[in-house]
């Protein structure tokens, strides 16, 4: 905006820009300060000049200040990011212009007449809830022995899931003309479906440990003197888990392996013994010893003798 | 384990369905098309914030206002880390600053930006100043904008003659305050005749402009960046703080006085958008997005028509007034005259003494 009073200075209100392009330093600045001095001046001039004309602008009153309606800046800048780009008309409004379908809007209160009252459409205690159907009346295409209600739910998935494909289809085409919505990001998921190698499973921490657990032990020293990544945790203690008794009691400490013993036989002797011991199975086992003690057979392996049997020509040696 | 070739081509998608299942792939199956092979999912914010932060980034017709990013090169001398830091200062609302070393960001050779594209596209910032030194160019520092997250164009400064804002004394009372819209001036012929300081003059505005506002509070105006060509390569760049004085007119008269940092801009090398990137990045759209009033309706008999909600009012909970005994009119009057009385008792007494 240039105006006699501005001198020649061009001024864009809109970004509070002003330039003077017809200053020329009158000879060289004798001094660094000297030079700060008019450059500073110079803008002085120039601030000036932009606040001319805003202060003169019609100004509202607000609780901060007054405050004042700016035009829009003449500054031509470049663009952050492209221009939204238009979106091509999906399926159904290609469809529908071509049948000439008008939008309705539709009510969030609907009548029901079934219960003659005012429902809503969508949500809590709708109007045709898929649920509430008490009955459903056999046709003469029904086929027996199929369930009605549960072919209801199916058929209601089908549709969804093809809605779904087409919300696909048609954010793929809305991709390609680089007008996908600002909140939807189209992703590749998972494995093509040429092919066929089943998605690895992904293995857990302590499966991870396991399984090198079960390598480490394979090693020649149990995998005890493994080299271990820095994080890595110490094995769990595998195999039987034994606890031995020092074979000679130490100094001053209780003798374990006595303690141990006796405590067996305190139980033994105790008053509640028989709920410890079952004293019809150890009588059987004793008698059994002794029978086969006395009759000194070792076991099955040696064929037994019968005492009854009557050995033929036995005596006829004489 | 055996793999069978599945071709998609000649086979149903139902069939192809137990194929899948019956081989063991696991796979979300979002969609079977006749002749694609890679499965697409839909993604969308699952929060509320995460959707509004998506479409502010979005490209929309009226944009938000540029945020600028700070690097550091490789090297960078105790002035390019001050001239970084205080640049950041000065933009703070709208600048996000790294204090890494960026070693693989070149930004004038092709390969060297796609880091900073990348860090462009995470923080959504369309300007960046990139700050080093070496001992070809001494504190150096590189000024360039974005279009789309891809570099548009840049121009390469050096610095001379700088002075930190802590070297300036002031009153602190006219300090300007944060975020506040600056004054912008440009002195010199070179602004309008060498291309390089054109280039740098644009860059300069959008780096210092901040967001483009409609309504403007005149008493927040405290700061001026004042940009002067001494010569045909040589810009000096300073900041100063607004004093508002008494004039006899409505408009006050304006004194600068330097408070920020202050340095000599020397032009080294620059590179211009091509035509075609400048042309598509300087398209605007005439057309102004349409403001949606709500409860307004045009009707052609009875002229604009508006919509008034009340509230259900509950009668049980409507306030009464309050009756309790001490705040009644009569006994706070009463009291009020007691007073008086006593006050004037007391004078009496006063003058009869």
């Amino acid at each position: 905006m240039d105006t006699e009073m501005d001198q020649i200075y061009q001024i864009d209100v809109g970004n509070l820009l002003a330039f003077n392009p017809n200053h020329r330093f009158s000879s060289a600045p004798s001094s660094r300060e000297e030079l700060v001095k008019e450059c500073v001046t110079e803008g002085t001039k120039l601030v000036q000049a932009i606040a001319d004309t805003l202060f003169n602008f019609p100004s509202t009153e607000s609780v901060d200040g007054p405050l004042v309606q700016l035009p829009p800046p003449t500054t031509k800048l470049p663009r952050e990011k492209h221009l939204p780009r238009p979106k091509p008309p999906t399926k159904w409004e290609e469809f529908a212009l071509k049948k000439g379908i008008q939008k309705r809007k539709k009510d969030k209160i609907v009548y029901d007449e079934t219960t003659d009252k005012f429902k809503r459409r969508h949500g809590y205690d709708r109007v045709n809830d898929d649920n509430d159907i008490p009955i459903i009346e056999a046709k003469a295409s029904d086929e027996p022995g199929e369930d009605p209600f549960a072919k209801r739910l199916d058929d209601k998935k089908k549709r969804v899931d093809k809605q779904q494909k087409n919300r696909l289809q048609n954010l793929k085409s809305a991709a390609k003309a680089g007008a996908l919505p600002s909140h939807v990001q189209l992703a590749a998921s998972a494995l093509p479906i040429t092919g066929t190698k089943a998605q690895p499973k992904k293995l857990g921490k302590e499966e991870l440990g396991d399984v090198a657990g079960l390598a480490a032990t394979s090693t020649a020293s149990g995998g005890k003197f493994d080299k271990k990544l820095p994080g890595e945790k110490p094995p769990k203690k595998q195999g039987k888990h034994h606890k031995y008794l020092p074979v000679v009691p130490r100094y001053g400490w209780v003798d374990e392996e006595k303690e141990q013993t006796n405590k067996v036989l305190g139980k033994l002797l105790s008053k509640h013994s028989h709920e410890i011991l079952n004293v019809g199975k150890a009588i059987n086992m004793y008698n059994d010893k002794k029978e086969k003690k006395k009759s000194g057979r070792s076991d099955k392996l040696k064929p037994k003798k019968d005492i009854t049997k009557k050995k033929p020509y036995a005596n006829k040696a004489k | 384990r055996k793999r069978f070739e599945v071709k998609t081509l000649g086979f149903s998608s139902l069939e192809l369905k137990n194929l899948i299942f019956f081989l063991g792939a696991v796979g979300r199956v979002a969609e079977v098309a006749g002749k694609s092979s890679v499965m697409m999912e839909i993604r969308t914010p699952k929060t509320h914030k995460a959707k509004r932060v998506l479409e502010k980034r979005a490209p929309k017709l009226v944009e938000n206002g540029k945020k600028t990013l700070i690097l550091h090169g490789t090297k960078t001398s105790a002035t390019v880390s001050s001239v970084l830091m205080e640049l950041y200062r000065l933009k703070k609302g709208g600048a996000i600053k790294y204090s890494r070393r960026n070693e693989n960001i070149r930004p004038f050779e092709s390969g060297g930006e796609t880091s900073l594209e990348f860090f462009s596209l995470k923080t959504d910032c369309s300007i960046f100043v990139y700050g080093s030194h070496t001992k070809k160019r001494p504190d150096n520092l590189v000024l360039g904008r974005m279009y789309d997250h891809h570099v548009y164009d840049l121009i390469e400064v050096g610095i001379e003659n700088f002075k930190s804002l802590l070297s300036f004394s002031y009153d602190k009372k006219i300090a300007p305050h944060e975020g506040s819209k600056p004054f912008i001036c440009f002195t010199g012929e070179g602004f309008e005749n060498v291309p390089e300081l054109k280039q740098l003059k644009e860059v300069l505005t959008d780096l210092f402009r901040g967001e483009v506002v409609e309504n403007l509070n005149l008493t927040g105006l405290d700061r001026a960046y004042i940009c002067t060509a001494v010569s045909p390569t040589k810009v000096f760049l300073t900041h100063c703080a607004i004093k508002l004085k008494k004039s006899g007119t409505i408009v006050p008269r304006i004194e600068l006085v330097e408070v920020g940092p202050s340095m000599d801009l020397v032009i080294r090398r620059n590179r211009l958008p091509n035509e075609g990137l400048r042309k598509e990045a300087m398209k605007s759209s005439k057309d102004k997005p349409k403001k949606k009033v709500k409860n307004v309706d045009q009707d052609d008999v009875l002229g604009k028509l508006g919509r008034v909600y009340i509230p259900e009012q509950e009668v049980g909970k409507i306030p009464l007034p309050d009756k309790s005994k001490g705040v009644k009119r009569e006994r706070r009057e009463g009291k009020v005259k007691k007073n008086k009385e006593e006050g004037s008792a007391s004078k009496k007494l006063k003058e009869s003494e």
